[in-house]
């Protein structure tokens, strides 16, 4: 029989952490399990770490980033196992609990939690332009990843191409850490400031303190000297004579065609909710057609329609991490109270903080969602360009079936999209909006791909051990 | 070809080496294999079963699969996802991984 817990916190970012803490405050008995090696999500990746053994690279990683390690700090007294990979998230059985079970270092584990919070959060959205998949392309994240983890930057030409604070942000940490960028290719479509400017004055009011950061970048990068390249299309990395990526081709807002030499080329159009654990527990999703992704419905505590299973941080929509704390915490409240360790008052007030901060945050999201849209050539990759990477389906392959395709599971079946190791993440959704542009309907009627456990590669060995599992 | 060389800034990180195809590799504390390959110049890591084409790490979340190497004899492991540790084997995975024989 699987060990039992009020409460399964999945993932170790802002959400987890911030859902942790409040869940122990109010005598909620929670377990976090993470899958890297190390707690803070992606945002605030080795924080805890850095500031005790590398403090001298705080500096150029920026202030917002320490906010990590009072985080770790915070949600200490709450058992957090790192290192643990959440592949089954089961059905609430009579007594409404769900079996959640993970494997780490090579042993599946289960418990019985009254409540989850999936606190997964966000991945970068795939980018299919021809040559992502060569090696020497990554998504911009993936170097603040290298930096924040490691301290290691790529030291050869590097190109970053995309739109959006992200790509900002990696620009500033780069010349900050005093590695060369050789060109910003930036794909934001032109016209946007007509619909971003009347969101202003609201996202002002609601996040001062980001929007401020946020104009410092923008000046920052023009200031640094590195050759902006605007309203870009037609991307494609090209493979020198080792096979690694050499050169970037593309259109700049004239219209002609460039190419650039580059050793690295890093991409980002945005993130979008990672959708794998609400699509494994059968959640209503809804099309958000400002982010151009799916989020799953949720009430004002973050609680999915799969009862008990609720979604803080950018899982449930991106916000961004001050709001990812704000929405943990509020998840966290309602499962104290559904628990009968808070009463209704005390959850109400404990909430009104965390509320009037996601107030805030959305009201600059919107501006962001306005200033940086994910661009329309996201959804109409050129024919040679790899759509799923893992089976090395092209936009060509799925446009020979997106016509007659009822939906991304036929598209599936037809071609393997989706079925190797990634099962889909970074597929999924260019395979909804080309079916959806094909048969002239909308994404929200094409739907996703059927998620099913195991969400991650799960060896027979680790399914065996189940039986012989020690106490968790 | 991309090189990733480490910041010149002081810090307390232990040494460790591992090996990487049968070859010492030296990383740092709190390196994951796939920051520590990418810190070693390994480039491609794999090539994909479907077409053999080689692919490196892309996502370094946990989301690409794209890292996927042999770690102490378990294929298919997330480079991204594993702390590396001192004397760890690590290597290149040529297409799809061979279905282990019992000894």
């Amino acid at each position: 029989m699987a060990a039992r817990r009020d409460l399964v916190i999945v993932g170790a970012g802002p959400a987890g952490l911030a859902a942790a803490a409040e869940a122990r405050d109010h005598g909620v008995d929670a377990l976090i399990l993470d899958e890297q090696p190390e707690p803070g999500g992606q945002v605030y990746r080795s924080a805890a770490r850095v500031a005790e053994r590398r403090p001298a690279d705080l500096g150029f990683l920026g202030a917002d980033y320490a906010r990590g390690a009072a985080l770790v700090a915070e949600a200490t007294g709450v058992e957090r196992r790192q290192g643990a990979s959440v592949w089954q998230i089961g059905p609430a059985a009579r007594d409404g609990r769900r079996e959640v079970i993970w494997s780490e270092a090579g042993q599946a584990r289960r418990v019985a939690a009254r409540s989850v919070i999936v606190a997964s959060g966000a991945m970068e959205r795939p980018v299919p332009v021809p040559g992502w998949t060569l090696p020497g392309v990554t998504t911009v994240g993936a170097l603040q990843v290298a930096l924040k983890q490691s301290g290691i930057y790529p030291a050869g030409r590097v190109v970053i191409a995309g739109s959006g604070p992200l790509p900002l942000l990696l620009a500033e940490q780069l010349r900050a850490a005093r590695v060369p960028v050789a060109a910003i290719l930036d794909t934001a479509p032109s016209g946007r400031m007509a619909t971003a400017w009347p969101l202003l004055p609201m996202a002002a009011l609601g996040a001062a303190g980001t929007l401020r950061k946020g104009m410092a970048l923008l000046r920052a990068r023009e200031r640094s000297g590195v050759p902006v390249w605007r309203q870009v299309r037609d991307l494609r990395a090209e493979a020198g004579a080792d096979g690694s990526v050499a050169g970037i081709r593309f259109r700049s807002a004239s219209g002609e065609e460039q190419r650039i030499e580059a050793d690295l080329l890093a991409l980002h159009e945005g993130v979008v909710p990672n959708p794998q654990l609400t699509r494994l527990v059968r959640a209503d999703h809804r099309w958000h057609p400002a982010q151009r992704c799916f989020h799953p419905v949720l009430d004002p505590w973050g609680e999915s329609t799969a009862a008990g299973v609720y979604v803080a941080g950018d899982g449930g929509g991106i916000l961004g991490a001050r709001a990812a704390e704000a929405s943990g915490r509020l998840a966290a409240l309602s499962v104290a109270h559904r628990l009968g360790r808070i009463g209704e008052t005390a959850r109400d007030f404990a909430a009104t903080g965390p509320q009037a901060r996601l107030l805030g945050e959305r009201a600059l999201r919107r501006l962001l969602d306005a200033l940086y849209p994910a661009p329309e050539w996201i959804a109409a990759p050129a024919d040679d360009a790899i759509v799923c990477r893992c089976e090395e389906v092209t936009a060509a392959d799925l446009r020979s079936v997106a016509g007659h395709a009822a939906g991304p599971n036929q598209a599936k079946a037809y071609l393997r999209c989706g079925m190797g190791p990634c099962q889909g993440r970074l597929c999924g959704l260019t395979v909804t909006e080309m079916i959806a542009r094909a048969r002239g309907t909308t994404p929200a009627e094409t739907g996703y791909y059927r998620i099913r456990a195991p969400i991650k590669p799960v060896t027979v060995d680790e399914l065996a051990s189940l039986d012989t599992e020690p106490a968790a | 070809m991309m090189r990733f060389d480490r910041l010149s800034s002081p810090g307390r990180l232990r040494r460790i080496t591992f090996l990487f195809d049968g070859e010492a590799v030296e990383a740092r504390e709190g390196d994951t294999v796939a920051t520590a390959l990418l810190a070693a110049g390994a480039g491609a890591t794999r090539t994909t079963p479907a077409s053999g084409a080689a692919r490196g790490a892309y996502c370094l979340m946990g989301v690409c699969f794209e890292c996927l190497v042999e770690v102490d004899g378990v294929p298919n492991r997330q480079g991204c996802l594993v702390a590396v540790a001192e004397g760890m084997r690590v290597r290149r995975q040529h297409g799809a991984a061979a279905i282990a024989e019992e000894a």
